[in-house]
């Protein structure tokens, strides 16, 4: 990428009166020799929902995982530059990666519940992390969370009954409700609704809409009309690079990079 | 912003080519209708001047087409960025165009009551008056069709000329009704007429806007618009 396209982005990065929550500077991530992110900056706000798009291969998803030290699951990952959360670095030795990943919680592609109670999926990440001082405590949490999840009317009465009996859109809302648990600042989500069917993937917009401002929010989508649908910001990646970050009515409307508008029309490939 | 590939989905293309060739015929329509209105008004051609106003129904029922081809676009490719700015602005282009179209319907309508006026000066004016604003209306959707901003600017900058026709037709119809007062509704007629034709500059220079936000997402500037340029009566 260009110099001066940097500087642009830069001057971009923030959204006005966002303090950015979390910051990336000059991220690069390679698996092996291969490298799969670029030289990536940009700066996730606390109010507004980030969305991140690009074709498939382009690295949205590895950049997430970034994030909260996901790829450190990766033997062959490396990771390289600056990512912060309220200032501190993350990558530094000093960050307790458990605590991280409770800071910034993630939600997956595929819903992954425990082979557990719809409780228990809820309890599991207080309990470890000792956030309930006894049943009623932890009671209070699991409705709590359930309700932010929109999914505590539907449950209510079967909290015993197995998470995976679910439908595919409740074990979604369940994932979100078991991240939220734990009290994070940041929720990631992987294409979160690309399982879902359209009533799932509303109910789930609906929720993001609602958890907007209580949490940092990014989430990778292929669809581009839910990237427009929930998202205020929008980062469109390529080949492992950031082309442009901005708002995510004008990226829609008026993108600057021409690669961005390719992609966004249908002109890409 | 240079397009240099069409849409890996190929209907779309197909749909957007539909959708300029509607765009295209229809500003056509009203380039015809104008010109001919004013060559019938000069050669007293009654039946050219009934034609433009039958003519006139193909007009409407291509803005009716427009519209139906951009709800269907909306609604099944779901446009973005410069796609999702071209079709709006197909839209309110048809709107304008079948208000031009009307302009020159009405031109068309005076002709039978003008068909015995003579020797008013300001009828030798009118049909270059008409020649401009037609061609306006033509660059304006040719810059339509090719995504032009520039030519667009260019369109908007033409209009002060027809002001300038308009307020020199204007003043010249009011000396001309006090020195002949038996010519005063012929005079009256001509005097719609100009102001028909200036009308339609001020449409071309409207659709000059969109086509100018359609090609940029941005909205042109006020001086590019050449606001400044003001007529005697409105």
């Amino acid at each position: 990428m260009a110099d001066h396209s940097l500087n642009d982005m830069a001057a971009g990065q923030r959204a006005s009166n966002d303090p950015p929550k979390m910051e990336a500077r000059n991220v690069d991530v390679f698996y092996g020799a291969k490298q799969a992110i670029k030289n990536v900056s940009i700066d996730v706000g606390m109010e507004n929902v980030t969305a991140f798009i690009g074709p498939s291969g382009c690295g949205k998803s590895t950049f997430l995982r970034t994030l909260n030290r996901m790829n450190d699951t990766v033997s062959s990952a490396r990771v390289t530059g600056e990512i912060t959360l309220d200032g501190d670095d993350i990558y530094s030795p000093e960050m307790d990666v458990v605590q991280l990943r409770a800071r910034v919680g993630m939600v997956f592609q595929k819903p992954n519940p425990f082979p557990k109670s719809i409780y228990e999926n809820v309890a599991y990440g207080p309990r470890i992390h000792g956030l309930a001082s006894g049943k009623a405590d932890m009671d209070a949490i699991v409705e709590k969370s359930l309700r932010r999840a929109g999914l505590w009317d539907e449950v209510k009465d079967r909290l015993s009954e197995s998470g995976t009996a679910m439908s595919g859109g409740q074990q979604q809302r369940l994932c979100i409700a078991r991240a939220i648990a734990v009290e994070p600042e940041v929720i990631l989500m992987d294409e979160p609704c690309s399982a879902l069917d359209p009533i799932a993937t509303a109910k789930i917009e609906e929720l993001i809409h609602e958890l907007r401002g209580r949490y940092a929010i990014v989430i990778v989508t292929h669809n581009m009309q839910q990237a427009a649908r929930v998202s205020q910001r929008t980062a469109f990646f390529h080949l492992g690079t950031l082309v442009e970050y901005g708002d995510t009515s004008e990226i829609f409307t008026n993108p600057r990079e021409t690669r961005t508008k390719d992609y966004i029309t249908g002109r890409y490939g | 912003m240079a397009t240099t590939t069409g849409h890996t989905v190929k209907a779309f293309d197909d749909d957007l080519r539909t959708l300029r060739a509607l765009v295209s015929e229809m500003g056509g329509r009203a380039e015809a209708a104008v010109t001919d209105s004013l060559e019938a008004l000069v050669r007293r051609d009654l039946d050219a001047a009934a034609r433009i106003v039958e003519d006139d129904k193909k007009i409407d029922a291509l803005e009716a087409e427009i519209e139906r081809q951009v709800v269907r676009l909306l609604a099944l490719r779901a446009p973005m960025a410069d796609d999702l700015r071209e079709v709006l602005a197909a839209m309110k282009i048809a709107g304008v165009v079948e208000r031009m179209g009307d302009y020159a319907k009405n031109i068309a309508k005076r002709v039978t009551v003008l068909q015995d006026a003579k020797g008013i000066e300001p009828l030798s004016i009118l049909p270059a008056m008409g020649r401009l604003v037609s061609e306006m209306l033509r660059e304006v959707l040719d810059a339509f069709a090719k995504r032009d901003a520039e030519q667009a600017v260019e369109v908007c900058r033409r209009d002060r000329a027809v002001d300038d026709f308009y307020n020199s037709v204007f003043r010249t119809l009011l000396t001309h009704m006090m020195e002949n007062p038996h010519t005063i509704t012929a005079s009256t007629h001509l005097l719609f007429i100009a102001k028909n034709l200036e009308r339609i500059g001020d449409h071309a220079t409207n659709v000059a806007e969109m086509v100018y936000f359609a090609a940029t997402g941005r909205q042109m500037a006020e001086r590019s618009r050449g606001a400044n340029s003001v007529t005697t009566e409105n």
